[in-house]
């Protein structure tokens, strides 16, 4: 007898190791064989291809550093320095930042590093490079006319007949017959405090202190906060509106759903055909998701924040009426009953004997969906169009201000960052100091 | 005896004015918050393009237009369903795949950062940090810059859904690793395995349920992070509905079996997902029992 129940004890564990063997050589097997499929069925190999590298570079190069252009009209000899060579960033005519120097002679930029260009009488440029030489070009009706010095032509000069490029670690030089335009690169991110116009354009934070110190204040502050190219007050003004979509989303939800799960709960709602009609109402909320509820909004309230707002609702109603009709489910019934035996009518029992017991639930929830929404709420804005959704979207679609484009981005990542804190921290306080109140 | 009557009527005193300093200021709360919700809902009705009462009547407009031609030309649906039945599959597979590499990455991770299994106790914050910001990041951040660099397609999609769920992830996991037994670590250790082989063999047999019901979460989570990904250019289903959007009347047709399509897939994925994460957290009892 007991022989055979070792035997059969025996050839239990035997299947169940040979079972967790399979498992533990088939599972990588089956996640390698996947991936393999989706390697060839994304077409990975296909992306040395579509991989641009030159978009690549420049949104790497513009995060962190910007350029200031010196472009001369060749028909009528009027030279404009402009920061990323924006209106919004343009030099007053006769101004110029200290390494160009503007005179009736000709314009000198100095590039650094020894690199020396110069724009001569009648149209002549001249760039002057240490250890190479100096490359001259006369831009006219007959083209550019470049005279590179003697030798081999570097990879880093492109000559043609209707084109000159020169481009080297200090800069960049482009003729064409119509104009002349050198590129400085600058670390950093240009004009972020303030504007060329601003008066306080270019001072040291304690030359700015000392400013506001005297009563400046207000309009240091002002010429920040209406800065025209970083755009300080609508940056804050949409991240304001993505927390909103976030917050009414979340809230309107919650209030939704809460009265809703009282009907799809088993021990509050004893009619099935009922129960079973809330849950599946709550199914097809959710079901049907937050990008489909988006577009059918905006199709009746047009784009903006409200849109937004409203698909997070009634998306977040079908998760939130779930997940409290489940909460109701587990309530304690021994606290309804003690509340029924003072006399309590319906409506005061939930009040008293429901409601508290599952606030905290219902809490930690609304406040962890609270910060996720937050997440939803940027993307669903860069659909609906509102919020720091669209402005990232807007910027993106330049193809050239890849500094906002970072800014954003960081932005975006502390708003998130600071919600989920916040958010963590209303938990705490709220579930814990509740229960050691009461 | 007086002086107990004495010291349980001021005891009702203070209790008393205890609730109503304490019903005051729920009320004050409330208030607040009413307020809050009231002018919240006005400001984005303000800034949004058309009004919210203005709208109303048009809220079913569109649904109704997609629906009647829908049912005008019920007979293509079938064929429709067919036609995009592989975006849809790309849509799923985005999820996978990226459920899957971010799952891995937030393995690693999460033993890294979790006290009493990181080879670099040192480390352990600079480890979350890199996760908190990982799972900060919303995928249509990256997927946006990735498309700029890579072109469209699923591959964009995948990069960005996995970054962000290897933080999301990784923050749970390591909650989970918390409560691994160390013993079998020290029983490995013992005989020499390495810190790899102590995770493999020690701490992942003990979370891998509770590993595995967060990924089928966060599978869920990720099908409709693809969909709406498609949606900016990242292929997979969204990409098929916003092409049959932006044609207009005439194509709601495929618009509808689109919507259809995505609307059980989610279904199903969400059935199939909570049952076996049913099982992993009941079922296993049944097993050890048995």
């Amino acid at each position: 007898m007991t022989m055979t129940a070792t035997d059969t004890l025996k050839i239990e564990a035997n299947a169940l190791f040979s079972r967790k063997r399979m498992m533990s050589f088939g599972l990588p097997v089956v996640v390698m064989a996947y991936l393999t499929y989706i390697f060839f069925s994304f077409d990975v190999l296909g992306l040395s291809t579509r991989f641009d590298i030159d978009n690549a570079r420049a949104l790497v190069a513009d995060s962190y550093s910007y350029k200031t252009h010196v472009t001369r009209d060749n028909r009528s000899g009027e030279v404009t320095i402009a920061i990323e060579g924006e209106r919004k960033g343009t030099y007053e005519a006769g101004v110029s930042p200290d390494w160009v120097s503007l005179a009736n002679s000709g314009t000198v930029i100095d590039l650094g590093g020894g690199h020396v260009v110069t724009f001569g009488q009648d149209n002549l440029v001249s760039y002057s490079i240490p250890d190479y030489g100096v490359i001259l070009a006369q831009p006219g009706a007959g083209g550019v006319r470049a005279q590179l010095p003697s030798g081999d032509v570097p990879s880093w000069i492109n000559a043609s007949k209707n084109r000159l490029t020169v481009t080297t670690d200090e800069g960049r030089l482009t003729v064409t017959r119509n104009r002349t335009e050198v590129f400085r690169y600058f670390m950093g991110w240009e004009l972020f405090f303030f504007t060329l116009d601003s008066p306080y354009h270019g001072m040291g934070f304690f030359e700015l202190a000392g400013h506001a110190m005297n009563g400046e204040a207000t309009a240091i502050w002002h010429d920040f906060w209406t800065n025209k190219m970083w755009r300080h007050a609508d940056v804050a003004w949409a991240i304001f509106e993505t927390i909103l979509m976030a917050f009414l989303g979340t809230m309107g939800a919650a209030i939704v759903a809460l009265p809703m799960a009282f009907l799809a709960a088993k021990n509050f709602t004893p009619l099935m055909i009922v129960r079973q009609a809330t849950r599946r109402l709550f199914d097809f909320f959710r079901g049907v998701d937050a990008l489909i509820w988006t577009i059918v909004l905006a199709r009746a309230f047009g784009p903006g924040p409200l849109t937004g707002a409203l698909a997070i609702l009634i998306t977040d109603t079908g998760s939130f009426g779930k997940m409290f009709s489940e909460a109701l489910e587990n309530v304690d019934q021994k606290q309804i009953e003690g509340i029924q035996s003072t006399g309590a009518k319906p409506l005061q029992r939930y009040r008293f004997g429901v409601i508290p017991q599952i606030t905290p639930v219902l809490l930690s929830q609304i406040l962890y969906y609270l910060e996720s929404n937050t997440r939803s709420a940027t993307i669903i804005g860069a659909i609906t169009g509102g919020g720091i959704g669209l402005l990232l979207t807007q910027a993106m679609i330049t193809q050239k201000d890849w500094e906002e484009v970072s800014y954003y981005i960081v932005l975006i990542i502390l708003m998130v960052m600071a919600m989920d804190w916040a958010s963590g921290w209303l938990r705490r306080r709220l579930i814990s100091g509740g229960s050691a109140d009461s | 005896m007086a002086e107990l009557t004495g010291t349980v009527s001021e005891l009702r005193a203070d209790y008393l004015a205890q609730t109503r300093h304490k019903r005051m200021l729920n009320g004050i709360l409330l208030i607040l918050f009413v307020a809050l919700m009231v002018s919240g809902f006005m400001i984005a009705d303000d800034r949004n393009a058309g009004g919210f009462w203005s709208g109303l009547h048009r809220l079913f407009d569109f649904p109704k237009e997609v629906l009647s031609e829908a049912a005008e030309k019920a007979s293509d649906l079938p064929s429709h369903l067919v036609n995009f039945l592989p975006s849809l599959i790309e849509t799923i597979n985005i999820a996978g795949a990226s459920t899957l590499i971010g799952a891995m990455l937030a393995m690693v991770l999460s033993l890294l950062a979790t006290h009493g299994l990181a080879p670099w106790p040192r480390l352990i914050p600079v480890f979350r940090r890199v996760m908190d910001i990982m799972r900060a990041v919303p995928e249509i951040v990256i997927a946006l810059v990735l498309i700029f660099v890579m072109g469209g397609g699923p591959l964009p999609a995948m990069v960005a859904i996995a970054f962000h769920t290897a933080g999301a992830l990784g923050k749970l996991f390591s909650e989970v690793n918390e409560n691994a037994s160390l013993k079998p670590l020290e029983g490995l250790e013992s005989v020499g395995a390495s810190w790899a082989q102590r995770m493999w063999l020690g701490v992942i047999p003990q979370v891998a349920p509770n590993y595995l019901s967060y990924a089928l979460l966060r599978f869920e989570i990720n099908i409709r992070a693809s969909a709406i990904l498609g949606f900016v250019g990242a292929g997979g289903i969204g990409y098929e509905l916003k092409n049959a959007m932006s044609w207009g009347q005439g194509q709601y047709d495929e618009a509808a079996a689109i919507f259809l399509l995505l609307f059980f897939a989610i279904i199903f994925v969400d059935q199939i997902s909570s049952y076996y994460r049913d099982r992993l957290t009941h079922g296993k009892k049944e097993k050890v029992t048995a």
